[in-house]
């Protein structure tokens, strides 16, 4: 009976919504996703995905968490509290989400300077993130990385040069085939660095040695000011990796995005690299000196709100399968409300680095009598 | 020490490319014999790979081609296509690529086949070797080696003859190495893909095929250089001469030379240029009141400018008896034609006017 309704809906332009069951709190449900385009593949990711009720709560907790943490971090930016860069992530939220929840803590992720969201989905807390926007001490960079630097296990940044962490990202993905690990690597990045030469000879590289490296066009619209259709010859970035296959998945859908990133998973470490062209849409400017309206119109960013949201989407997905119920969303967009505002509270009592600090971790292990020039010429301070 | 200064860029030139392998030396290793410089770093990056299968080599014609410069000779052969690896001629792609691996916890060499094409990679060594530790508070190390020949070889114009000491040693992060002799490229080589941090070792074409002197210590599997000591190649109580690189021995050229007029030279061969040795030099300018230091490089931000700055905010100050002296690579992109390139780099008459000045002597 399922595969009758999904076959039926698979041509349809929209993705609809398969019922499970008709009462509340289903143990899962399936859903019917868009239909991804393909390049040099014969075979795309599955047009319906199984999600548990647990799962489904999950993802709406993550992608709501990152949305309100990223409110907040405009906030304090405009509050003067946050430095400097701020790029926030709010609308593309599913990307993270969905990728996460295909891959294993083993797995390594690099993306660019949006990094935020990457960060809290890949262990980082909340208060760890807002207090490294800050520049606290509890920061997870200890106040020294900033917006664009944010680390953790098997998470390698942020990188702050665009089109620099292709490269890299191929590079971690060599070190897990030379280590033969069964591990991958997701690398990010955007659609204003899908035109930088490295990314193409990172491509090239990783093609002849068949790393098992998911790269992944976060295409949200605009590489800063200017519009994809402005700044790319061609603007089907999934097929820009030429003899690399790659596919087109909806960014706004977790479901599809969490799918296309279990098929791409397994097609890496069985076949190398493949290449994700993530359609997604970005509600904030550039960063915070953007205001993000003299290149595109307030109407398209409200219609992109109002129809194609990720976190709207799922949870009228959620509620039409009756796989969660309006009131438990509504409990975790309190929690989520309360945990941020806890973090942010917390993120802005606490102390900032001490200045001894700030002559550590230039490298590693140095000699016991190393020390560093400060601005004072005639003092030095050891560093450990 | 051999008679390394022998060894010109005329002679190299007289080698008809398709004979190239013929000038190579065929050294093998044992004690108390010479090796050439090419055969010292083969046997230091010999050696470490077989130490630690995390170490690797990359970069172009370094595998089957066995190195553009056959640094990397038999290597291939031996550990295959794992451990020494051709990459294509796209040097930020696999310099990026060599920096994700050492994120990710590998060691690699990366060679450069020569530092001037490391100028199309350079974000990735200064932006994402050189700062990522600082950047995750001490989360992410970058255990990498940059290597391949650095300075002006011979005859090939402006854009293949070029120092890069000045422009790595000024970014915190990393580690700067400029060896000299077939001592300081095995036991600093060594120390460099062994030591935890991005290092960059700043090897010279024209050096290659010269033979030292090795002890047997030095030949030994474990010999390794430590990092930031500078080597006091001649005792002297006249003046100090601070240099790197083949420029070393050009100092001990002039050294010999002005020996025989009654002056006598110290020569400190920096080794390391970050970090940099500052209290030998201290020391030995306290000691002769006289300094001049001797590099391939431009004299502008050049090492000896670095050199100058360090003295004069030093205690050494007050013990110069004249001003100091930078005997430097002329101020001029590199010219083609023999006669003009000769006179773009040190000679041995500069750095003996450069003495006999601070000597005030004729």
């Amino acid at each position: 009976m399922l595969s009758t309704v999904g076959r039926a809906l698979r041509n349809s332009s929209t993705p609809k919504t398969l019922f499970v069951g008709t009462r509340c709190a289903s143990t899962e449900a399936t859903f019917e996703v868009a239909q991804c385009k393909l390049h040099k593949l014969e075979q795309g990711p599955a047009t319906t995905v199984t999600c548990t009720r647990e799962d489904a709560l999950k993802y709406y907790r993550q992608m709501q968490t990152i949305r309100r943490m990223e409110t907040t971090a405009g906030n304090l930016y405009k509050s003067k509290q946050i430095r400097g860069f701020c790029h926030l992530y709010s609308g593309q939220e599913a990307c993270c989400v969905g990728m996460e929840n295909s891959i294993t803590p083993e797995d390594s992720v690099i993306t660019a300077y949006r990094a935020h969201g990457w960060a809290y989905i890949r262990g980082i807390s909340v208060h760890g993130v807002l207090a490294e926007l800050i520049g606290k001490k509890t920061g997870c960079a200890q106040g020294k990385g900033g917006s664009m630097h944010m680390y953790a296990k098997n998470f390698y940044g942020g990188n702050g040069i665009v089109g620099a962490q292709v490269p890299l990202g191929a590079g971690i993905a060599f070190t897990q085939k030379y280590l033969n690990n069964g591990n991958i690597c997701i690398t990010l990045y955007g659609d204003g660095a899908a035109n930088q030469g490295q990314v193409y000879e990172a491509f090239n590289i990783a093609m002849l040695w068949k790393l098992p490296c998911i790269f992944v066009c976060e295409n949200n619209g605009y590489g800063m000011g200017t519009s994809v259709e402005r700044a790319s010859y061609s603007t089907d970035y999934y097929t820009r990796g030429d003899y690399m296959p790659g596919l087109r998945v909806d960014g706004m859908d977790v479901l599809a995005v969490k799918e296309a990133t279990r098929f791409a998973k397994d097609y890496v470490l069985k076949n190398g690299p493949l290449l994700i062209e993530c359609a997604t849409y970005r509600y904030s400017g550039h960063s915070m000196s953007d205001p993000g309206t003299s290149y595109r119109t307030r109407e398209e960013i409200q219609e992109v709100r109002q129809t194609r949201d990720p976190i709207t989407s799922f949870k009228q997905k959620l509620l039409e399968t009756n796989l969660v119920t309006e009131d438990e969303m509504k409990k975790i967009d309190q929690d989520v409300r309360k945990e941020v505002t806890e973090s942010e509270k917390l993120a802005i009592a606490d102390t900032g680095p001490p200045l001894e600090d700030m002559y550590d971790h230039i490298y590693v292990q140095p000699e016991a009598d190393f020390k560093v020039r400060t601005c004072d010429p005639v003092t030095m301070v050891a560093s450990r | 020490m051999a008679d390394w200064w022998k060894t010109t860029a005329d002679n190299i030139l007289k080698v008809p490319l398709k004979s190239f392998n013929k000038q190579f030396s065929t050294t093998t290793v044992r004690a108390g014999s010479q090796l050439t410089v090419r055969d010292a770093l083969n046997a230091a990056i010999d050696e470490e790979i077989k130490r630690d299968d995390k170490v690797f080599l990359l970069g172009e014609e370094v595998a089957l081609y066995d190195g553009a410069y056959k640094v990397s000779r038999g290597l291939h052969k031996t550990y295959g296509d794992k451990r020494v690896i051709d990459t294509p001629i796209t040097e930020m792609g696999f310099a990026g690529i060599a920096v994700g691996a050492a994120m990710a916890g590998l060691k690699p060499i990366c060679e450069f086949m020569t530092f001037n094409f490391s100028m199309q990679a350079i974000d990735q060594v200064i932006n994402s070797a050189a700062k990522t530790f600082y950047m995750s508070a001490g989360q992410v190390p970058v255990p990498i080696v940059f290597r391949g020949p650095n300075g002006a070889a011979a005859g090939v114009g402006a854009q293949h003859s070029q120092c890069f000491a000045s422009w790595y040693s000024t970014c915190p992060g990393l580690k700067v190495l400029s060896p000299f002799s077939s001592e300081d490229c095995k036991g600093l080589l060594k120390a460099a893909i062994r030591d935890p941090n991005p290092v960059v070792f700043l090897e010279n074409e024209i050096m290659y095929g010269t033979s030292f002197d090795m002890s047997d210590e030095a030949m030994s599997e474990d010999f390794v250089i430590p990092i930031g000591k500078a080597k006091i190649e001649r005792q002297g109580n006249h003046i100090t001469l601070v240099s790197h690189s083949r420029y070393v021995g050009h100092c001990l050229e002039a050294a010999n030379e002005l020996a025989g007029q009654g002056v006598e030279c110290e020569v400190i061969n920096l080794r390391s240029i970050r970090p940099m040795d500052e209290e030998t030099i201290v020391k030995s300018v306290m000691k002769t009141n006289h300094l001049v230091t001797v590099e391939g490089g431009w004299p502008q931000c050049g090492i000896g400018s670095e050199i100058c700055a360090r003295v004069i905010e030093s205690q050494a100050f007050n013990y110069l008896d004249a001003p100091v002296l930078r005997v430097t690579g002329a101020d001029l992109p590199t010219p083609y034609a023999k006669q003009l390139e000769d006179n773009s780099f040190p000679q041995t008459h500069n750095i003996v006017g450069a003495v006999k000045k601070s000597l005030n002597i004729s």
